[in-house]
């Protein structure tokens, strides 16, 4: 998947998905030079904004796992990343039937709660899997990562009856959702 | 910013509550010293050791560990103490090592009381020394710093107390040598496990509590109690090894008999003494497979557990849970839907165009619909989900175990006294207001880690059917009794003893049920001098029991001693009250969950207002329980105010009559 790139989350035989899971997963980049071990933990986390008509209503992140109507589920902080190689380090699930009626967007976003930038992170990406099968709908790498902390991933946003996942990938600064506000409203 | 301090060097400590933390890879024995100005210790009672490990402001541990965590609180120091030497040594005996040259280099940590580090010390250089004195804090003008000192003994503890100046130095060397070969002795064996023991203790930090911190919002609601969520089932798929069987009770009769261990030299059994399979339980009902576009039916025990009742309890939960999310869903898209209506009409009143012609009146329009939509559109979500929990409570009201029923379900007329206490109690029933008619089975973990309070003062937020303060008495005492009742027949015969006082007699007639049926001890005590008398008895029960367990030794219980839980009945509080006794009261609300010792108010708190703030805390520490429906119980999730509704026997059954009974013959043939 691309930056920008907008898949629909309708299933080819008519259904629609039911529930996603936004995963997270990363390794700390080994230094150069010697005492090349002493890779530094690096903690990325994940959050997810519920948005209504553009004003944010709920969030769901390491000391919120769960969005008040309960549709919004983070499995919890991973404060090293890299456990499962390859795997999830940090998941949000999304019960896409049981968000509430106003709720049109949700935004998922990641950011260097330790303050490394992305420079430093390795194997770092973002995918998109179907909760019901675990089939993997979009994979987003963080690869190359520039001089920045934080990473507005994609969004998951309403259209007629079913839902929509645009693939954002606008970098920006902060330690936590909360400043990355300013950066995630443009894209809404 | 952690010092990390060298021999000699000293860092400034901006707090004065601490914990020391040492490792060392292998168990050593720590000790503290006292110091005046001088830095002379003045005798054996300035030393904490593990014969005497506390001293004001200071503890040590009882035992050689390889880790120590010491409390310290240089506030509480007499003013005299101007030093406190943290001391180190290896544990006498056979095998262990002789010198601290064969361990790799001990490790101290000053921390804050939050875990935050504020300086450590790695004590390098060690040789032939058994002993040796790790890190001093001192006064400095007003002030506490630490320093690392890290000065051995070859000659052991008894060198390093004399050359502290302590003139009895060899012998408390000794001393602390004994004690700390007791303690290994004593570290042998599994202590006996006592009548409070395993699963109720464990489950305290989830217990039903105000300050639930189970949600983000567990505090917001002030006025509402929160209902704690999963007891200690916090992870029921958790290691088989850890996971007792659900329902198998933690106050059994031989539970204070000293555990019969292996003889030296026998082989040892390693199966659970009172696990009779260890096969895993079987998987729970799993619902059929749905038809295409359905949702699946509900199925009872439809959720993880190691038998039904868990299973069960943990489904009811999740119910809970549901509702409370779902009915927040729909509540927050209520809200956004009247904001935004009502932004919308505030534009169409400050455009002057929406003045001419029917502008105006189609934007209103418009903003209307667009909010009945929503509304609407949340009304469906809301419909659909309680259709599927109705359904689902449909199937597990009855399939619930007796404790967990209401009192017309027909377990209950089925009623046999059980052999093990149930992992939960049924205390009501918890509904919104959008929810009506779905109800949810209010459960609780015994042993109640909490006292109840059935509140018979004046029913606060309900539209006033019932105003009548005697009726209002005669309700609390009337759902009081159904609750008595029901504790005592979940319970195993002879393993739950209730005392009733009724100082005034005025609680008689809705406790004839209790006192004809003969399941209490002893009639309800009468007079101040009644509640004295049964004040004290408990009061002392849980001083007996608090000691040995200290002493770790629950099975120097007196013979004879009752280990069944125990209930202390309070009506028409402070009614035959002295100062006293109220002392006895708090003490024992306090201190007796712990021991099996567990309270139940039926009052008015108005009428306890003469003690002013003074028992605010009795109250919040008590789990209050209405006897007619009020919303004032708020879920650990959002936050919500739930109705609560007593459980209640209906009009005219005696279903609590036969219950008693049978609770009753058991007991006789119990003694």
């Amino acid at each position: 998947m691309t930056k920008g790139q907008a898949i629909s989350l309708q299933k080819n035989d008519g259904g629609s998905l039911t529930a996603v899971r936004m995963g997270l997963g990363w390794q700390a980049a080994p230094r150069r030079g010697l005492f090349g071990s002493r890779t530094r933990e690096i903690d990325l986390d994940a959050s997810a904004v519920l948005f209504a008509d553009k004003q944010p209503v709920d969030v769901v992140f390491f000391r919120h796992l769960v969005s008040d109507d309960g549709s919004v589920r983070h499995t919890g902080d991973n404060l090293v990343g890299g456990v499962g190689q390859g795997g999830d380090d940090e998941a949000i699930l999304v019960d896409l039937a049981r968000v509430p009626v106003h709720i049109d967007q949700i935004v998922f976003t990641v950011n260097s709660f330790t303050g490394q930038t992305f420079q430093e992170v390795q194997n770092a990406f973002c995918r998109l899997v179907d909760e019901t099968n675990g089939q993997e709908l979009a994979r987003y790498t963080l690869a190359g990562g520039g001089a920045y902390t934080a990473q507005i991933m994609a969004k998951v946003h309403r259209v007629g009856g079913g839902w929509n996942m645009t693939a954002l990938g606008t970098p920006a600064n902060g330690r936590t959702f909360q400043d990355l506000m300013p950066a995630i409203l443009p894209a809404l | 910013m952690v010092a990390e301090l060298v021999r000699g060097q000293n860092h400034p400590l901006s707090q004065v509550r601490l914990e020391i933390r040492v490792s060392a890879g292998r168990p050593v024995v720590a000790a503290a010293t006292l110091g005046d100005e001088s830095g002379r210790i003045h005798g054996v009672e300035w030393v904490a050791h593990p014969g005497a490990p506390t001293l004001p402001g200071l503890e040590v541990s009882r035992q050689a560990a390889a880790d120590h965590r010491l409390a310290v609180d240089l506030d509480a120091m007499p003013a005299t103490v101007h030093r406190v030497d943290v001391l180190l040594a290896l544990p006498p005996g056979a095998g262990g090592p002789v010198s601290f040259g064969s361990l790799s280099a001990p490790f101290v940590a000053v921390t804050g009381l939050d875990g935050v580090e504020v300086a450590s010390y790695t004590i390098t250089g060690l040789d032939a020394e058994s002993a040796v004195v790790a890190l001093e804090l001192y006064r400095r003008q007003g002030a506490w710093k630490v320093r690392a000192v890290g000065q051995g003994y070859a000659g052991g503890l008894a060198a390093l107390l004399t050359d502290q100046g302590l003139p009895q130095a060899r012998q408390l060397a000794a001393a602390i040598d004994d004690a700390v070969a007791q303690g290994l002795a004593r570290s042998v064996p599994a202590p006996p496990r006592t009548a409070d023991g395993d699963r109720s203790r464990q489950a305290a930090a989830s217990a039903l509590g105000p300050d639930q911190s189970g949600s983000p919002h567990g505090a917001q609601q002030g006025g509402h109690s929160a209902v704690g969520p999963y007891g200690a089932v916090q992870n029921p798929q958790g290691s088989p090894g850890q996971g007792r069987p659900a329902g198998s009770p933690s106050a059994d009769p031989d539970a204070t008999q000293p555990t019969p261990t292996a003889s030296p030299g026998a082989p040892i059994d390693y199966s659970h003494p009172r696990r009779q399979n260890a096969a895993p339980p079987p998987p729970p009902p799993s619902a059929p497979p749905a038809p295409p576009g359905q949702p699946a039916r509900p199925v009872a025990g439809d959720a993880t557990g190691w038998s039904m009742e868990e299973r069960l309890y943990n489904q009811v939960w999740g119910m809970f849970e549901d509702l409370a999310r779902t009915t927040a869903a729909y509540r927050s898209a209520v809200d956004f839907a009247d904001a935004r209506m009502e932004k919308e009409l505030d534009q169409v009143l400050s455009d002057p165009r929406s003045r001419i012609g029917g502008q105006g009146d189609a934007a209103r329009e418009a903003a209307q619909s667009k909010r009945m939509q929503l509304v609407d559109q949340a009304r469906e979500a809301l419909e659909r989900d309680l259709v599927q929990l109705g359904a689902e409570a449909d199937v597990v009201e009855p399939a619930l175990p007796a404790a967990f029923a209401r009192w017309d379900n027909p377990v209950w007329h089925a009623y046999r006294v059980p052999m093990e206490m149930p992992m939960a109690l049924r205390l009501g029933d918890l509904h919104l207001p959008e929810s009506d008619p779905l109800r949810i089975p209010m459960l609780v973990r015994l042993p109640l880690e909490r006292g109840l309070w059935i509140d018979s003062g004046r029913p606060g937020s309900f539209d006033g059917a019932i105003v009548d303060s005697h009726e209002v008495r005669r309700l609390a005492m009337e759902s009081a009794v159904a609750h008595i009742a029901r504790l005592l027949a979940v319970h195993p015969a002879g393993e739950f003893t209730v005392h009733v006082v009724d100082p005034a007699g005025s609680g008689a007639r809705e406790l004839a049920p209790l006192v004809q049926s003969g399941v209490l001890t002893a009639p309800p005590a009468a007079g101040a001098a009644g509640v004295a008398a049964v004040l004290g008895q408990l009061t002392e029960r849980v001083d007996l029991v608090q000691m040995a367990v200290r002493a770790g030794a629950a099975d120097s219980l007196p013979p004879g001693f009752d280990t069944s839980q125990q209930l202390l009945v309070v009506n028409d509080f402070p009614h035959g009250f002295d100062d006293r006794a109220v002392t006895r009261l708090r003490y024992l609300a306090d201190e007796g969950p712990a021991v099996g010792v567990h309270l139940m108010m039926v009052a008015d708190r108005e009428d306890a207002g003469d003690y002013g703030p003074l028992l605010d805390p009795l109250w919040r520490g008590l789990l209050r329980l209405t006897p007619v429906a009020e919303d004032h119980l708020a879920d650990p999730w959002v936050g919500h105010a739930w109705t609560y509704e007593p459980a209640m026997v209906p009009p005219g059954s005696q279903v609590l009559q036969q219950v008693l009974a049978q609770v009753a013959r058991a007991r006789t043939k119990h003694s």
